[in-house]
């Protein structure tokens, strides 16, 4: 997939590139369904288990966008770190009863869904209006040149980022366990 | 344009990201309970995700500069998420509650 030639004339369904098409497809219907199980499910496993499968479509988008690294790292942190730590807060913290999330409160209901349609119409009508200017590559983003970048140009911020991470490990192990004697 | 061909094309993904960021934003404004606001918020994040991925793989220079921004809010969620879960539960061992409507007073 190189990236500067585009696909003029229209594949065939069963050439190469229109089975990825078709792959393509698939996984963005998945990343879409499963967006709409998370924020709608009316149990709260159930949304995470809709977060889990719009994460793995997001992975595959990742991969079609040239990174492979990056979808591997998605699948890793959040498929399996974060949304198994969600799914552990749910049964430590969330009673059975109390898993129902009817709506509540001034912005639930149809307010709330206008409220989503209008940010998401605007945003849709800004990517489509705007004309995007494309630079010249000057490498090819694999993994050796992430690498390279990672420790040379963002060093600073790769050790800061691990500061952050140790930080909040400690914080949340603090304040998860202030109380517990009670 | 052939609708196979989609996956050649940046709109596409700017649309998919638009729609997945409008999902957070409902889900942020209608769950009741802290955990539910917390799974909307990572639609967020993902939605911006790809966008940052879409730019880098079609219009920027330096295709790795993408990748990097993207590994980082990666890492800046996970450290959000076990916060926000830590913060959920001695909510709930305070209140017996994780329900928004019953966390209005903020007194300990």
């Amino acid at each position: 997939m190189n990236p500067s030639m585009a696909i003029t004339e229209a594949p065939g369904l069963l050439t190469a590139d229109g089975l990825t098409g078709l792959i393509f497809l698939v996984m963005m219907a998945t990343t879409i369904i499963g967006g709409i199980i998370a924020c709608c499910a009316k149990r709260l496993v159930r949304a995470v288990a809709g977060l889990i499968v719009c994460f793995i479509g997001v992975a595959t988008l990742y991969y079609f966008l040239n990174s492979p690294f990056v979808a591997m790292m998605q699948m890793l942190i959040y498929v399996g770190a974060v949304c198994i730590a969600i799914a552990f807060a749910i049964m430590l913290a969330a009673p059975e009863e109390s898993q129902k999330t009817g709506p509540s409160g001034p912005l639930s209901g149809p307010l709330g869904f206008i409220t989503a349609g209008i940010v998401t119409f605007g945003l849709l009508v800004l990517a489509s209006r705007t004309k995007f200017t494309v630079f010249p590559k000057v490498s090819n983003g694999t993994v050796k040149e992430l690498g390279i970048q990672f420790l040379t140009s963002y060093s600073m911020v790769f050790e800061l980022i691990s500061i952050v991470l140790l930080v909040a490990i400690i914080g949340a192990l603090v304040i998860a366990r202030a109380g517990r004697s009670k | 344009m052939s609708i196979l061909a989609l996956y050649n094309n940046l709109n596409t993904f700017l649309y998919l990201a638009a729609l997945l960021f409008g999902m957070g934003i409902y889900g942020l404004v209608t769950r009741r309970t802290l955990i539910g606001m917390l799974i909307a918020s990572e639609l967020i994040l993902a939605a911006a995700s790809i966008n940052f991925m879409a730019f880098n793989r079609f219009t920027a220079p330096d295709p790795t500069v993408g990748q990097v921004f993207t590994l980082f809010i990666m890492a800046i969620a996970a450290a959000e998420a076990a916060i926000g879960l830590s913060i959920v539960i001695a909510v709930y061992r305070n209140y017996k509650s994780i329900d928004t409507e019953d966390l209005v007073e903020l007194k300990g």
